[in-house]
């Protein structure tokens, strides 16, 4: 029987609170074939509408319904062993209202008429509950109504059909060639995410989406057992918003460096050849001499950097506070924006926000207020022009339109403003790596992400890496370790003075972007070209214990 | 539905059981019911509440297993899930490290870890705690941003082999961020307790709000090697991170507790001797589970004994690898403390800072446990045993076992709210010399 025959069957039949809890709920694990079912589009705008009508009678003004099925899959191994395959499935209903000019939300697992309609009924009475304590009523920015559309990841090949056995080889023969090349230990991993969603709001929307993100990668460790050190080599992969096709490389994907980078597609078994070679070369790599060095940064390792102190701190709902709490602040605040001449960068640093990028971990039809996703400039040669922002804070920043920032990471997390794809612009004059690493008389090349770390206002950062090069009068002169760079982000964007052309533009990103009270994950991509900044703070992080 | 006794959840995990026909079977029945209030802006910005309840069976043939979930408890679909659990044992691959399920443990008492008062939050509770912060706030021109999330949920492991295993727990956690209008000073302060009668929200925001009117207007300090007082907090969110003692990681020489020429660190000297570190399920101010997650029995057990290593954790496969007995991770962290208060300790202090808080605590270099991160919400410059005048924060770059080399005092313990992670931690606040801050930063 398939999945949607059996909702049909057991859901929707004559009675109106039969039961269609058969479904498991959040995060369950489930079996490998149910992957590749889907819920009926038809039942789910039933079931939003049950949600809907039942806010609206209890006195709702506004009312929007998730129904999310959110599929994960995990394969792990390590050496020669298969740890783990685990594929999970959360699915259920979120429903937002807005009562009494307040925000109230509750969620179901199970997706009967009667928990739905109680669900939408509970998220009534906290919105009126809550807005005892309001200072202002919401207010949302307009938005019209799509009717019944969909969106769906531009994908070639569907990675959840692929075969398992087919992962696990690729995966061994990765570990095999991690191992072969000087791993000491290596566990290597594919994780794929696909989310179901559907919104329906008041408005008059029903979107369905289908949402397709793969994260292959590896973790090597080194060990030298004369000295009792050791080094580790993570993946130069990114996560993509893309299929199975990513692991499907070609010759044009990639670019010879003092390592082999990867553009929109990925080799992972030549990544974790050089990686075994390259953890024993960082076990005897020279330990940096700290100062000033002007800083050559490629693109797997700069959109972590871009993530932290452009991305977050030009999210809107930090600068007003809303994240106060936890996530923090942001050194970007109202009147900096205002000014018109806030210099946050350089005259060549172009900062853009883009929720439509093919292949992004953010690319999405609408976002998770039912508004149609699009890009925007953030930092314009150099100015802070732009934040991001959803419905209910545009109208603090003079917009009379939501910029699709909204996203919830399950159906039982309450939405809000999340961050957007935000990539620094290529270069206009024809550039590339060797160019830029030429004219560096003292420097380091920076490959890789490692650790990371900045203030809650998001002015003072650290950032490490995984692969470090010295640069001596414009060559290559070895590799480095115990690297780490501090800057403060104003400075740091105002010492930018090249950036490679578009050729060597690429994507990085992460699955796991926290933020929230309880805290909410989000994937986003940030694209750069390899670039220059000059005389950055290099710290040396190795320490003697014992 | 959520929460189950423990004869409801052993009369449902007996009849999954009886269901089994592989090899042998474990299952798992756990529940959860969670609120939370959030507010911002002087303004409450989200609230809600969930509740859920699932079952996982794992069942294997030799060293095949497959596990199933589900939320349905009918003798159909407990059945059902059953049979699912065995077809994907029989497709699954070997695992060399697959460990069967152990016999029913002697555990050691019962648990002390439910409340009835945390059990019984409800959203005005949760509404006025949010209340009597922002109200307070407001009065004085000060911003709060707080939040407050609770817990009541239950946990019940059976298997083939005779074990059952029930524990019920409560939890409520609280933490309030105050800021003054100006922008200039920020005060942090939390609360948490498995009794809500036992923690003090309205202190926690009094406390907040004192050190944002106090954190106005920083000075900047030169950034070096300073004494510092830290709160318990700020104390707990770098202990915490000496504490993944795992054995096999140590064995393979790739963490601090691996040494030099092979094998671990177990009975080195690795900290200040008067560093004693220990989890206990009964502690009556931490209480935890008394059985692990595989069933195990958890017991008082010490960590660091007198500076020393005494103990690394062995999951059942790597001890059973190494022939030793395994040792499951504990649920709490006690670490022994002295009688100075946080006055005590400034009045000591000729030059030093006040730390209220870290944050963005990451990993640096895994060798010698080298983590940086920042200051936060209340830092302060100590001159001749007196709070002189707040100071910018700082970048810090320290490894929690060099920290506990320069340890100059231990201060009082206290059930600990850190800003990331959460330790279920008895933690001492403490004085310590020559801690490396390494640059400054504008936040507020």
């Amino acid at each position: 029987m398939k999945r949607r025959d059996f909702i049909y069957l057991t859901g929707m039949g004559a009675s109106g609170a039969a039961l269609l809890s058969g479904i498991p709920g959040m995060g369950k694990s489930i079996p490998p074939e149910k992957v590749l079912e889907t819920v009926d589009v038809a039942l789910k705008k039933q079931l939003a509408d049950v949600a809907l009508n039942a806010a609206r009678s209890k006195g709702a003004t506004y009312s929007d319904v998730r129904i999310g099925r959110y599929l994960n899959q995990f394969v792990v191994t390590r050496e020669e062993k298969v740890q783990n395959i685990v594929n999970t499935e959360s699915y259920g209903l979120g429903v937002r209202v807005i009562a009494n000019g307040g925000w109230g939300f509750a969620a179901t697992d199970k997706l009967d008429k009667d928990s739905i309609a109680k669900a939408a009924e509970t998220a009534v009475a906290i919105a009126k509950e809550n807005s005892k304590l309001l200072t202002e009523p919401v207010q949302l920015a307009p938005q019209k109504g799509y009717g019944e559309v969909s969106w769906k990841t531009p994908i070639q090949k569907n990675a959840f059909e692929v075969p398992i056995k087919e992962k696990v080889d690729l995966l061994l023969g990765v570990n095999d060639a991690a191992m072969k090349s000087g791993a000491s230990y290596i566990t290597s991993l594919l994780f794929l995410i696909n989310e179901q969603k559907y919104f329906a709001s008041t408005d008059g929307s029903y979107i369905d989406q289908d949402v397709h993100r793969i994260w292959p990668a590896f973790f090597i460790t080194k060990i030298d057992a004369t000295t009792g050190k050791f080094e580790t080599r993570n993946t130069l992969s990114a996560p993509m918003g893309m299929g199975y096709e990513y692991l499907d490389w070609r010759p044009q994907d990639k670019i010879q460096s003092v390592t082999t980078l990867y553009k929109g597609r990925y080799d992972m078994l030549e990544d974790a050849k050089s990686g075994g070679v390259q953890a024993g070369e960082k076990l005897k790599a020279k330990s940096v001499e700290p100062g000033k060095y002007d800083l050559i940064l490629d693109p797997s390792h700069l959109w972590l950097t871009i993530h932290e102190s452009v991305g977050h701190p030009t999210e809107l709902d930090r600068v007003l506070g809303y994240e106060a709490n936890f996530a923090g602040t942001s050194f970007l605040t109202l009147d900096k924006w205002q000014s018109k001449k806030f210099n946050f960068g350089s005259k060549i640093v172009n900062f853009v926000a883009d929720k439509t990028q093919v292949g992004s971990l953010g690319a999405v039809g609408y976002d998770d207020e039912g508004v149609q996703c699009g890009k925007w400039d953030l930092i314009k040669d150099g100015i802070l022009v732009n934040y991001q922002t959803i419905r209910d804070q545009a109208h603090i920043i003079g917009l009379n339109a939501s910029q699709g920032c909204c996203y919830a990471d399950n159906w039982s997390s309450v939405q809000f403003q999340r961050m957007p794809n935000v990539s620094l612009q290529p270069g206009k004059q024809k550039k590339s790596i060797d160019d830029l690493i030429k004219g560096v008389e003292k420097g380091i090349y920076i490959i890789g992400d490692g650790s990371f770390s900045i203030d809650q206002q998001r002015y003072n950062f650290q950032f490490g890496g995984q692969l470090f090069y010295e640069i001596k009068n414009g060559k290559i002169a070895g590799m480095l370790k115990d690297v780490a760079y501090q800057a403060n982000s104003q400075e740091f964007w105002n010492s930018c003075v090249e950036i490679a052309d578009e050729s060597d533009y690429r994507l990085g990103g992460a699955f796991g972007d926290g933020k929230g009270q309880p805290p909410q994950s989000n994937s986003v991509s940030h694209g750069a070209a390899t670039a220059r900044f000059n005389s950055v703070n290099v710290i040396n992080t190795s320490r003697n214990i014992g | 539905m959520a929460i189950l006794t423990k004869d409801e959840a052993e009369q449902i995990l007996k009849k999954v059981i009886g269901f089994s026909k592989a090899d042998g079977i474990q299952a798992s029945l756990n529940g959860n019911d969670g609120g939370n209030i959030r507010y911002a802006r002087n303004s409450v910005s989200t609230s809600g509440e969930d509740s859920n309840v699932s079952l996982a069976v794992q069942s294997y043939y030799g060293k095949k297993s497959g596990t199933a979930t589900i939320n349905e408890f009918d003798d159909a679909s407990l059945e059902k899930v059953v049979r699912r659990a065995e077809e994907l044992a029989q497709l699954a691959p070997e695992n060399p490290e697959f460990m069967e399920p152990i016999p029913q443990p002697t555990y050691g008492g019962e648990s002390k870890t439910w409340a009835e008062a945390t059990a019984k939050i409800s959203p005005e509770f949760r509404a006025k705690v949010a209340a009597d912060s922002i109200n307070p706030a407001a009065a004085k021109n000060i911003t709060a941003a707080g939040f407050l999330d609770d817990n009541r949920g239950f946990n019940a492991l059976m298997n083939s082999k005779g074990l059952y295993a029930y524990n019920k727990a409560t939890s409520a956690n609280f933490t309030v961020t105050m800021r003054t209008n100006d922008g200039t000073g920020s005060g942090w302060a939390g609360s948490t307790a498995a009794d809500v009668s036992k923690m003090n929200p309205s202190l926690a925001s009094k406390t907040a709000i004192d050190k944002a009117l106090m954190s106005r207007n920083a000075k900047a300090l030169e950034p070096g090697k300073y004494t510092v007082v830290l709160e318990s907090s700020a104390a707990a969110d770098l202990v915490r991170l000496m504490l993944n003692m795992n054995a096999r990681q140590a064995d393979e020489g790739r963490s601090f507790y691996a040494k030099k020429g092979g094998g671990t660190k177990l009975g080195e000297k690795i900290v200040d001797e008067r560093v004693n570190i220990y989890t206990d399920p009964w502690h009556d101010e931490v209480p935890a589970s008394p059985w692990a997650n595989d069933g195990q029995a958890r017991k008082r057990m010490d960590l660091i004994k007198n500076g020393t290593v005494a103990n690394l954790f062995y999951d059942r496969y790597w001890a059973s690898h190494k022939n030793v007995a395994p040792v499951p991770f504990g649920g709490n962290t006690i670490m022994e403390g002295g009688t100075a208060s946080i006055e005590d300790m400034i009045k000591d202090t000729k030059r030093g800072v006040l730390v209220t808080r870290f944050w963005y605590i990451r990993p640096v270099d895994p060798q010698t446990l080298l983590y940086t991160g920042l200051t936060r919400d209340g830092t302060f410059f100590i001159e001749n045993g007196k709070i002189k005048h707040p100071i910018k924060n700082f970048r810090f770059n320290e490894s929690p076992i060099i920290m506990l080399n320069n340890l100059e005092t231990l201060g009082k313990q206290e059930r600990v709210v850190t800003s990331e992670g959460n330790p279920n931690g008895f933690i001492p606040s403490m004085k310590i010399r020559d801690f490396t801050f390494s640059s400054l930063s504008d936040a507020v």
